[in-house]
């Protein structure tokens, strides 16, 4: 085999072959040298842990491998309300997140009312703890006793999140809406587009692509708080592990419990942090700024 | 014979009280190409700001066509800006959508066109352009001279009886300037009525039918360009043409 080096100006891409050798040892070896450091570190760890007192008596009640067969299955059963919480919750919130934030943007004195409803709605809603909504909202409402009004506690425990997320995901299109450069709307004023079709055709579509990240990242927390429903009392998984714990004084359905966020969680962050790199890679097309 | 397109009256701006239009006067007839010329910080962008409404005003008129008043509380700003295109200096094209798609919102919205003859004429102008092939790119693809072209083309589409360019070639590497006045230049020849704020001497020399040297926020001087660049009068010209010669 002999070594074909192009002319010079040859519109090819051409690497050195020995340089190219170089490189890939290099970076074998750096990841070689990674693995090795990693593994002596969860060595320490393991070791200094198990060397801990107390650390048999944990092992029983928080690792025990019987209590996690015996709990999981039904861990996980409970965890589908979870995820029902979520996809109901999550689709409520875009529409009273967006609707708030466009109601805040609105100028005109007609539309006072609604920003002053609006602002009002995301400065309680962002200052009151999710956890006090949730039990202010499943106690609070069916205590009234009105006609017609549901007296299901995952239907309130749901209400509260979406009122509560909603408030953050309305300032999160609000900041969104904000990073649109004031040239593009220029640019649509002068093509004779009305405010409207201004905001909707220009502005609203970069905006809804500017937050898609912190988005995933409010929607990744939404996932975790629905557990926050348990306090009213319905079987999700947090609860369902209530009660598993409670009546063998074994804690191991908790950190099943955890196990199970974590899994649907973490894919989650991973394509967060894919749309991140992408729209940073997107974001400046379309002219100087 | 001539006709008035553009009357601008004694016009008045400040941006917190740093007055930058200080009863600015300017005409402007039909088929004319006209040249604003300045430093920086002169006022040429905020008057060309001021003609379409996208800056309101603090004193004097703004006339289209001699009867629609720019500057009325009461005029249809959407309307005025649907017979004057603009063109900026950092092209402000939508980033979210395909070059086809900038040029064919506003005469789609706007005009109420039909789809099929909106792409058609959005077609022709980009071949018109040297822009063929572009039309399913997005502006992230394109170079600068690309981006403007397609700015101009995204202008023009709306049918426009005045054009307003604000410094189109400042932001662009020197070797993209040319096709963007090559541009500009067949507008010209095509009788478009033109204002362009630029720092292309040479180009304003050729193209201009007149050409106005603003200075703080007036017309201190304007004629055809052999008169302004030959035998400028105002102390300040002469002042401003020596130091862009050096």
């Amino acid at each position: 085999m002999s070594i074909v080096v192009p002319a010079p100006g040859a519109a090819v891409a051409y690497v050195d072959p020995a340089r190219r050798a170089r490189v890939r040892a290099r970076a074998r070896r750096d990841a070689l040298r990674g693995m090795v450091s990693l593994l002596a570190f969860v060595v320490v760890i393991s070791v200094v842990v198990s060397l801990t007192p107390g650390w048999p008596a944990v092992r029983e009640t928080f690792f025990n491998g019987q209590e996690f067969i015996a709990t999981f299955p039904g861990l996980l059963k409970a965890f589908w309300l979870n995820v029902r919480i979520f996809l109901i919750a999550e689709p409520l919130i875009l529409v009273v997140g967006l609707l708030v934030a466009l109601a805040r943007t609105l100028k005109s004195p007609l539309f006072l009312p609604a920003r002053v409803v609006a602002t009002l709605y995301v400065d309680i809603f962002r200052g009151v703890p999710t956890i006090l909504v949730i039990f202010l909202l499943g106690f609070g409402v069916p205590a009234l006793r009105l006609q017609g009004m549901p007296k299901d506690a995952v239907f309130w425990g749901t209400a509260a999140l979406v009122l509560s997320y909603g408030a953050y995901v309305a300032e999160v299109f609000r900041a969104g809406i904000d990073s649109v450069h004031p040239s593009q709307r220029m640019a649509a004023r002068s093509l004779g587009l009305s405010l409207l079709q201004t905001n909707r055709y220009v502005v609203l579509p970069q905006a809804v692509r500017n937050v898609v990240p912190p988005l995933l990242n409010d929607f990744i927390s939404l996932q975790k708080d629905t557990a926050l429903v348990a306090v009213l009392g319905p079987i999700e998984v947090l609860r369902r592990a209530q009660i598993d714990a409670s009546s063998t004084f074994n804690y191991t359905p908790y950190v099943g419990a955890a196990l199970i966020f974590i899994a649907l969680t973490i894919p989650m962050t991973r394509f967060a942090d894919w749309t991140q790199s992408r729209s940073r890679s997107r974001r400046r097309a379309g002219g100087v700024s | 014979m001539t006709t008035t397109l553009l009357g601008v009256n004694g016009v008045w701006k400040s941006f917190d009280d740093h007055p930058v239009l200080r009863g600015i006067d300017l005409t402007v007839e039909r088929h004319q190409a006209v040249v604003l010329i300045g430093a920086s910080g002169s006022g040429k962008s905020t008057l060309l700001r001021c003609i379409n409404g996208l800056e309101t005003v603090d004193a004097g008129s703004i006339f289209l066509d001699g009867d629609v008043e720019v500057t009325s509380f009461d005029t249809d700003l959407d309307a005025v800006r649907r017979r004057v295109g603009m063109v900026f200096q950092s092209y402000n094209l939508f980033p979210h959508m395909t070059v086809l798609e900038n040029i064919v919102l506003g005469p789609q919205k706007v005009l109420g066109r039909q789809r099929r003859e909106s792409v058609e004429i959005a077609r022709g102008l980009l071949t018109r352009f040297g822009l063929d092939g572009k039309a399913s790119e997005y502006p992230d693809r394109l170079s600068g001279g690309q981006a403007q072209r397609v700015a101009i083309v995204r202008a023009l589409a709306m049918e426009p009886e005045l054009m307003l360019f604000d410094e189109i070639t400042s932001a662009l590497d020197p070797l993209l300037v040319g096709e963007v006045l090559d541009a500009v230049r067949e507008l010209k020849t095509a009788g478009l009525t033109l204002v362009m704020a630029t720092h292309e001497m040479t180009f304003a020399r050729d193209v201009a039918d007149r050409v106005c040297f603003l200075h703080d926020g007036i017309v201190l001087e304007q004629g055809p360009p052999e008169q302004v660049f030959g035998h400028p009068q105002q102390a300040q010209t002469q002042l401003f043409l020596s130091r862009l010669a050096r």
